[in-house]
């Protein structure tokens, strides 16, 4: 038996799965507010997110900032709140970009079988036992610091987990008989697949999508922390987190602790969705 | 020449075909690696001599560092020499990399080891009572779901912000001098670089545990009057070992790999710390030499598992 830290994710899923549908409309709405959040933030925020005042600078928690202001004299709720939008936008490219990728090749390899099956499986094993974090903190070394080297490199890094979920969900409908009746019928194999296939597929790709939104949330706010990612001063959580940690030796915690708050928060509401998606889609028994 | 069909034979090719894979896999990750810094923006020659040297000090630099050679040709250098132990010098503090690399490479072998302790001692101790009792279970599945979803980074943050800035039982910074100073400074590096695959860890194991003792062997035993002690230990830790084991195997694996982030956030002066400076100042020898180091201890691992599968497990040899 094959464990691979995938297998542990699964039953990760499977435990949060078996929560049932308290858990379903709760990651809902904590996963859809914050998504809204993170489309609208900009414009709720209370102050200009990267209005400096030094003479407001490092003061905690009060009535005028409510999470207090970092130590330029930035509010930090209008920090976090605007930041949401970049801190969203990477790990929705990444997921875009792997569940394009993952999904055409699970189609292909489960529309083919046989020998591709096999090498594609092979493939696979080999992408899932390369180290992430290196990956995307390499990516930057040659593409330079920004959005898109770590989030290009995310999005093959997480193509594996789209891919193999997909291939089991697509090999079992590769076989039955509606696929069969359709090229008798003398259907060409690339309209069998899109049309046929592709949405069939469907609800799995939402929810493993779903599940993977969170932690490459995660991944791309990491490498932002590392400075390879999103630079300062844009507002961003990694980028927070990083800023924030100079000021904990001042006793100061709200910036790290509240934008590491709200990574946490969406990680767990996404992993809780997605997993209660996949309950529900039928992919797994 | 004829296949040999006995168990061992079988063995003897899983293992050939084990190690055979992993230089495959390092050799391949080199050459990416190399290429592609070697197509990044940068120049070597500018970063050596400043911006003022002449074209001829120039001209010679670049022929001396081969740089006008094709890029085959230059990666072939490097990694003969490479395997001689020379990954040439650092092209901003002009050491050479392997004494940069050095003594770094023990303070994140540390680093390594006491998480990876952590991730054993805690993690499977907490699956084996998530495994054996259904109160357990609550509670070690919502401890693993924190865990799982708690990034290494944000754990660091709070770890100082309490254990060493209120309370001030450890350093928040720093690296430490001597083994007994040096575990010290490493704890708080260690416990946030092993939360998540301790969360892992603790996950498999409670779900192998679980599976055992639910079988037809364990409950004979149990009738028979087998003290539940006896059980627990002779039949179902013995056979729910080799998933755990392989689970802990990929944890270390994937802790090679954290300490990227972990050391930046403590500030713990190891490899992975000195990877990170030396990309913001495209360093691109030093970057090579640890990248490939990580890659190397993470193949190492993960073959390591391979192996001890096929050891642990006698299924394993059958298969080929």
């Amino acid at each position: 038996m094959a464990v691979t830290l995938g297998t542990a994710g699964e039953l990760t899923r499977r435990r949060f799965a078996s929560l049932g549908r308290p858990a379903l409309i709760a990651s809902t709405l904590v996963a859809g507010g914050l998504t809204l959040i993170a489309v609208i933030g900009p414009w709720i925020a209370p102050y200009d997110p990267d209005a400096t005042d030094v003479l407001a600078a490092h003061q905690g928690p009060g009535a005028r900032h409510l999470l207090g202001t970092d130590s330029l004299g930035r509010d930090i709720l209008s920090r976090a709140l605007a930041g949401a939008r970049l801190s969203f936008a990477g790990p929705a490219v990444i997921m875009l970009i792997s569940t394009i990728l993952g999904t055409a090749l699970a189609i292909f390899s489960a529309w083919h079988g046989g020998r591709v099956d096999r090498m594609v499986n092979r493939l696979l094993n080999v992408m899932f036992s390369v180290p992430g974090v290196l990956v995307a903190v390499l990516s930057s070394a040659v593409f330079g610091s920004g959005f898109w080297a770590p989030v290009l490199a995310l999005g093959v890094v997480y193509l594996p987990y789209m891919a193999r979920v997909v291939r089991s969900v697509a090999v079992r409908e590769r076989h039955r008989g509606y696929v069969e009746s359709l090229q008798l019928a003398g259907m060409s194999s690339w309209r069998i697949c899109l049309r046929h296939l592709v949405p069939n597929v469907l609800p799995i790709v939402t929810a493993q999508g779903t599940y993977g939104f969170g932690s490459a949330l995660a991944d791309f706010a990491a490498v932002s922390f590392l400075g390879l990612g999103i630079q300062p001063p844009a507002a961003e959580w990694g980028v927070m987190v990083s800023e924030g940690r100079s000021e904990l030796l001042d006793g100061a915690l709200q910036q790290s602790l509240s934008a590491g708050t709200l990574i946490v928060v969406t990680v767990v509401a996404f992993n809780v969705l997605g997993a209660q998606l996949s309950s529900r889609s039928g992919g797994r028994r | 020449m004829k296949r040999d069909h006995t168990p061992r034979g079988a063995a003897a090719r899983k293992i050939a075909a084990t190690v055979a894979g992993a230089g495959a896999t390092v050799l391949t990750a080199s050459f990416v690696i190399f290429a592609g810094l070697a197509a990044a923006p940068g120049d070597p020659v500018s970063q050596l001599l400043g911006a003022k040297a002449t074209d001829e000090a120039r001209a010679n630099m670049r022929r001396r560092l081969g740089l006008d050679d094709p890029l085959l040709e230059r990666y072939r250098h490097w990694l003969t020499e490479a395997l001689h132990g020379d990954f040439g010098i650092s092209l901003t503090s002009r050491q050479e990399v392997t004494d940069l690399v050095g003594p770094r490479l023990a303070t994140t072998f540390l680093l390594v080891g006491m998480a990876a302790l952590l991730v054993v001692v805690v993690g499977i101790g907490l699956g084996v009572v998530g495994g054996l009792s259904r109160r357990g279970r609550a509670v070690v599945s919502a401890l693993v779901g924190l865990g799982i979803a708690v990034p290494g980074f944000v754990a660091a943050n709070a770890l100082i912000g309490v254990f060493a800035v209120d309370l001030g039982w450890f350093p928040t910074y720093g690296s430490g001098h001597g083994l007994l100073d040096r575990v010290w400074h490493l704890t708080l590096p260690a416990v946030a670089l092993s939360i998540g695959y301790g969360a892992y860890v603790s996950q498999l194991t409670a779900a192998a545990v679980a599976e055992e003792s639910e079988k037809e062997y364990v409950m004979t035993a149990r009738g028979r009057g087998v003290p539940a002690g006896v059980v627990l230990r002779h039949h179902t830790l013995r056979n729910a070992a080799v998933p755990v084991l392989t689970a802990s195997g990929l944890a270390v694996a994937g802790l090679v790999a954290g300490t990227v982030v972990v050391e930046q956030m403590f500030a713990v002066d190891g490899v992975g710390a000195l990877l990170i400076r030396s990309i913001s100042s495209k360093d691109h020898p030093v970057v090579t030499a640890v990248s490939l180091i990580i890659v190397v201890a993470f193949v190492v691992v993960t073959t390591l598992i391979d192996l001890l599968q096929v050891a642990l497990d006698p299924r394993e040899r059958a298969t080929s």
